[in-house]
């Protein structure tokens, strides 16, 4: 697969962002748009990014590697990160996350049949005070129940997607209560 | 609804559009900028100074004073907005980035100034991608304002402002190694000395990392004044802050209140209380690398940098945990130790090795397979890797694990098979 015009436009902007001896820097966020463009960091986009950016295999492998949100092998349509850190799991998470197992039949780490959904169990998303959260592709859900997951999962199903909680609801007195 | 004149950095959360730039300059969004490109840029740091604002991504440390750290003749100079917010807890930088993004902006273009640097770069972890989109199109609108780029409101000052995200690595909230991070490598942490990137940070120039929530702050230190700033807190604590509220309350959330507030009245006169009638366990003060405080500690207990510390925790970065009775401290410890282990970032030793053997023996402790010295070999284990590595991660793991095993011995040994 040959690497598409966009991604070539999308490196000439991310790389106008530093110095111009300075490429090297322009490296997470291209393998970022390339996963966003390619759903994934193919062999070839990898190349690719080393000759564009005029460093060496081992500079975009070391950084594959190390970052949790890269992704060197395919995925499901959706990526569902569920967070299991402290505030989510103490709010519930655990259970919820065990429903989503049981709801789509794999364990984190692990791809519907379909290829619909990929279940990734993350740390803290920093959505603490409104948990159990979770991230579907690039959009944010929160105060998750087993019925609002319920219709997230269906409503990807049946191509209606559920509203994402964008943006972040108040909660707090920053919500604008007197205090 | 209309701004509310109570709060400081979160009054216009709730305006409509205030990510908008028309909405925000309505709001009085780059007021300040405009006073501080008019003034001395060493003046704009002794104002800073004098405010009392402390970082809040974590250390507490004086923001001003920081700024004063950057060496006298050495340019190029950066500013580079730390949006990692990975400290488990905390949840309140989302909140600026997808609410009032200008002042963030405002904040970082007036520390740019400050320093006299020429770029600003809003680094943010790769997770927010709302946040980060929201941001981003704020920076487009400040640009099309005339408030970033060339000869900024005809100072003579020139300075771009760039985005720039992370990809999941919480050690990229260490200043170090974010820089790393933003130089496109892996995010580990530089070896200390130099103690402060203000003298070699980013492509070895002087660079200031300040945290989204600190650098929110300066327009508002700069529209109600130092002083008046000052007083809002408890000494050498100015301001207000966002309390990252999140666990056993009745009402979880962000709450902005003046520093030192007392601990008890976010979790019941703000928080509304415990949930389901049950009795306070422990609380987390500051992120999850704070030490554990019981009940009886939370008690009379100001929120401010020096007041936790005195109690033997920290208030990091104001990520308050609420536990309740009903949680087992030995199930707490293996969450908590899960995200150590998962995020060290492999570089020394002691850390990598012993949170993966931290968390083998926590699990032990849920699986009702561990001995009674197992809790000995956590404590040791701890105690080896604190103060034995690059970045305060070790600590950040040791701490919480020892309070956790000193302060709840009877639970881990009540789950002992001998």
């Amino acid at each position: 697969m040959a690497i598409p015009e966009t991604l070539k436009k999308k490196a000439e902007e991310i790389l106008f962002r530093y110095p111009e001896d300075r490429r090297r820097s322009g490296l997470i966020p291209l393998l970022f748009e390339v996963q966003r463009e390619l759903g994934w960091i193919t062999p070839e986009a990898e190349s690719w990014v080393v000759e564009t950016l005029g460093v060496t295999d081992v500079n975009v492998r070391e950084v594959i590697t190390f970052y949790s949100m890269m992704r060197a092998e395919p995925s499901g349509k959706y990526l569902i990160q569920f967070c299991q850190n402290i505030s989510c799991c103490l709010t519930g998470g655990e259970e919820i996350q065990k429903h989503v197992e049981h709801k789509l039949g794999i364990h984190p780490g692990e791809t519907t049949k379909d290829g619909l959904f990929t279940l990734k169990c993350v740390e803290c998303l920093g959505g603490c005070s409104w948990g159990p959260m979770m991230l579907i592709n690039e959009d944010q859900y929160f105060q998750l129940t087993v019925e609002k997951l319920d219709r997230i999962i269906h409503g990807l199903k049946a191509g209606e997607p559920v509203p994402a909680d964008n943006p972040t609801p108040l909660l707090g007195n920053v919500a604008g209560e007197k205090v | 609804m209309a701004a509310n004149g109570n709060l400081l950095i979160s009054r216009n959360f709730a305006v409509e559009n205030m990510a908008s730039i028309d909405v925000a300059l309505k709001n009085g969004a780059y007021d300040q900028l405009k006073r501080a490109v008019k003034m001395k840029p060493e003046e704009v740091t002794e104002l800073v100074k004098a405010s009392g604002l402390r970082g809040h991504g974590g250390a507490g440390f004086s923001a001003g004073t920081k700024w004063g750290f950057i060496p006298k003749d050495k340019f190029p100079r950066y500013v580079t907005v730390n949006g990692d917010e990975s400290e488990p807890g905390t949840c309140k930088d989302r909140l600026i980035l997808e609410r009032d993004p200008h002042l963030l902006i405002e904040g970082a273009l007036i520390c740019a100034y400050a320093v006299q640097a020429e770029r600003v770069y809003i680094y943010i972890r790769g997770e927010y991608f709302y946040p980060t989109k929201v941001t981003a199109e704020a920076v487009k609108q400040a640009y099309a304002k005339g408030f970033a780029g060339k000869n900024i409101l005809n100072s003579g000052w020139s300075c771009s402002v760039h985005m720039h995200n992370g990809a999941g690595a919480y050690i990229c909230g260490e200043e170090t190694g974010l820089i790393e991070s933003m130089e496109g490598k892996k995010g580990w942490p530089r070896l200390k000395p130099p103690f402060y990137p203000a003298a070699i940070g980013l492509y070895g120039a002087p660079t200031i990392v300040n945290n989204v929530e600190t650098l929110a702050f300066v327009p508002r230190v700069m529209e109600i004044g130092p002083e008046k700033f000052a007083a809002l807190g408890t000494p050498k604590n100015g301001g207000t802050a966002l309390y990252s509220l999140s666990g056993h309350v009745n009402n979880p959330g962000v709450y902005e209140l003046p520093m030192g507030t007392p601990l008890m009245d976010l979790i019941h006169k703000f928080g509304g209380g415990i949930r389901n009638g049950h009795k306070l366990k422990a609380v987390i003060p500051g992120g999850s690398s704070s030490h554990i405080l019981t009940a009886e500690e939370c008690e009379n207990l100001p929120l401010d940098f020096e007041s936790v510390a005195s109690r033997g925790s920290m208030l990091g970065s104001a990520a308050v945990m609420v536990i309740d009775e009903t949680v087992s401290i030995p199930k707490l410890m293996h969450w908590m130790v899960r995200f150590y282990a998962h995020e060290s970032c492999g570089q020394c030793t002691p850390c990598r090795e012993g949170c993966d053997w931290l968390l083998r023996l926590s699990k032990k402790f849920i699986d009702g397979t561990a001995r009674k010295r197992d809790i000995d070999d956590m404590w040791e284990l701890a105690d080896n890797i604190d103060g034995k590595t690059i970045c305060a991660l070790g600590a950040a793991v040791a701490w919480p694990t020892k309070s956790y095993l000193v302060k709840f011995r009877h639970e881990f040994e009540a789950v002992c098979r001998n």
